[in-house]
């Protein structure tokens, strides 16, 4: 599935949503299952600034696809469904096509109205870093 | 003192901005301590100035500048009413409690506190009493001080006075705790630090809305308050100074209005209280202020009060029935104030689902990072109430955490 079909899906389950509640419900949900994350990426390098509550993130290339692993304090819920979500579009593909994503389907789910303006700012900042990763990688395979 | 209670809906009435939808639901707006909302004729005072009589102050001869002078003076002179300070020329007009504490950490402290002098601030301070004090402490050599504060958010006065020396300069603390809602006991805070020759600035942001001050009885040095926290606009503060050390500081921003004359050989300085008001001040929201001040003497401070401290007492026994709920802050005398974790939750998450509900309240540090340092958390969720909040919204919020807490749990 290309980045777009994945973000295209994403649309269409929130569209069956009708309150906004339902839809954080679904991003909380998210952040529960969220695989627990390999102890090396743990580390303040893997920190992402921004964000009102810890969120960490790795990458890994494996072959020409990129992998990303994710994770946040416990507590931290939504911001571990944010992460998810990410994740979930972007993982497995290839780094040029990872740096170059258009997620419209941010605005679409209405992720950016879930959050409040200083977890938008740390929203933005798990796409930069996602995306720098992805931009690190391509040169890389360049 | 007054006795009959408050027409709380008739109080609702004068603040256009609570009759709205916040995502689909009736806003609850309890994040009063960041900052209140504005009766009708604060706004209104707004609108008059800007089409009636907008001009600069003082210098002007024309009618419209003679107008607005004498309604930026009269803030002035309610200000000092309020506070009941001796003179007007004690009454200097800031944009803001920051404003204040940095003009006097930049004046007075630059003039009267040297190397090795020492400044005694709490662990409940608010940034804004930490940072200005921790600047002039990198520039002079002085050394900063902190009370402690005990598990149920109170300061520790025996550690206090075993930290007042005759290096004591200046001692700085809040008077009612923007986090925890703790009302300090400055009486005996300013009796103490003036036994030992220390001067005592209270930071009044949260208490001055709340609080009769009377700062001729309390003996107090400075006295720093905001107005945007008190139901009027933003960017404009006070600071309350003794004459005679207001005299001997330094002036702090150079400019218009604070010179009395300028050649390039020197310049001479205005008097108080025009001598630390450099520039083109705010008017429209100074004027607008007094509306500010006459909205909470019509309605009394002990009114105020009263009505505060039941919707405290109400919200406080609601809320501590959740599961997994602790109380940040249980002093026994607080400003209405209620901080909260729940073992389990995330702050952040929490606000979100509020939110969303249509309950605005605040979450974080509160720009107080040491003292969530004290209780080991990165952060509280925070609830304060002013005069127009109601049980009924009480019962919102208790509704509103229960979802998110079976939402999240």
């Amino acid at each position: 599935m290309t980045i777009n079909e994945k973000q295209d899906e994403i649309v269409e389950s929130f569209e069956l949503f009708d309150e906004p509640l339902d839809k954080t419900q679904y991003i909380i949900d998210l952040g529960k299952k969220l695989p627990a994350m390999d102890g090396k990426y743990k580390t303040e390098d893997h920190l992402i600034k921004g964000c009102q509550s810890k969120v960490w993130l790795g990458a890994e290339l494996k072959g020409d696809r990129l992998y990303f692993y994710g994770d946040g304090e416990p507590e931290a819920q939504i911001a571990k469904g944010l992460i998810s979500m990410l994740i979930d579009v972007l993982s497995g593909h290839g780094p040029e096509e990872i740096a170059g994503a258009d997620l419209y389907f941010i605005e679409k789910v209405g992720m950016n109205n879930l959050v409040t303006s200083r977890r938008a700012g740390g929203l933005s900042s798990m796409i930069q870093r996602m995306k720098q990763y992805g931009e690190a990688y391509a040169r890389l395979l360049a | 003192m007054t006795t009959q209670k408050l027409d709380i809906d008739a109080v609702r009435q004068q603040f256009p901005i609570l009759h709205q939808q916040v995502n689909g639901k009736p806003l609850v707006y309890f994040d009063n301590a960041a900052t209140t909302q504005k009766p009708k004729e604060v706004i209104d005072a707004l609108s008059q100035y800007y089409t009636g009589y907008n001009a600069n102050i003082h210098r002007g001869i024309h009618t419209l500048a003679e107008k607005a002078t004498s309604a930026f003076e009269a803030t002035r002179s309610a200000f000092r009413t309020f506070l009941n300070a001796a003179g007007t020329e004690e009454i200097i007009l800031t944009y803001g409690t920051t404003d204040g504490i940095n003009l006097v950490a930049q004046t007075f402290g630059r003039s009267f506190i040297g190397k090795g002098d020492e400044i005694l601030i709490s662990t409940m301070e608010h940034h804004s009493n930490i940072v200005p004090w921790q600047m002039l402490c990198e520039v002079n050599g002085c050394v900063l001080k902190v009370i402690p504060v005990d598990e149920s958010g109170e300061l520790d006065m025996a550690a206090f006075e075993n930290l007042l020396s005759d290096r004591t300069r200046l001692v700085s603390v809040v008077h009612a705790s923007n986090a925890l809602g703790t009302i300090n006991p400055i009486t005996e805070i300013i009796r103490k630090a003036h036994h030992v020759g220390a001067k005592v600035l209270v930071d009044g942001a949260q208490a001055a809305s709340h609080l009769t001050i009377d700062v001729q009885a309390l003996d107090v040095d400075f006295y720093v308050l905001s107005l945007h926290k008190m139901y009027g606009p933003t960017g404009v503060g006070v600071l309350y100074g003794k004459k005679d050390l207001l005299n001997s500081m330094p002036p702090y921003r150079g400019g218009g209005e604070m010179i009395k004359e300028v050649t390039f050989a020197k310049t001479t300085y205005n008097d108080l209280p025009y001598k630390f008001e450099a520039g083109t001040p705010n008017i429209a929201d100074v004027v607008a202020a007094r509306t500010a001040i006459t909205f909470i003497e019509s309605l009394g401070k002990d009114r105020i009060a009263a009505h505060e401290l039941s919707l405290l007492q109400y919200a406080t026994d609601a809320l501590q029935g959740i599961d997994g709920l602790r109380v940040i802050g249980t002093a026994k005398n607080k400003v209405s104030v209620l901080s909260f974790v729940i073992k389990g939750v995330h702050h952040q998450d929490l606000a979100v689902i509020l939110d969303q509900q249509g309950i605005a309240v605040r979450t974080g540090h509160h720009c107080t990072q040491p003292l969530m340092q004290r209780f080991d958390i990165t952060g509280t969720t925070r609830a304060s109430f002013a005069v127009y909040n109601t049980t009924a919204e009480i019962d919102r919020l208790r509704e509103g955490v229960e979802r998110a807490v079976k939402m999240l749990k």
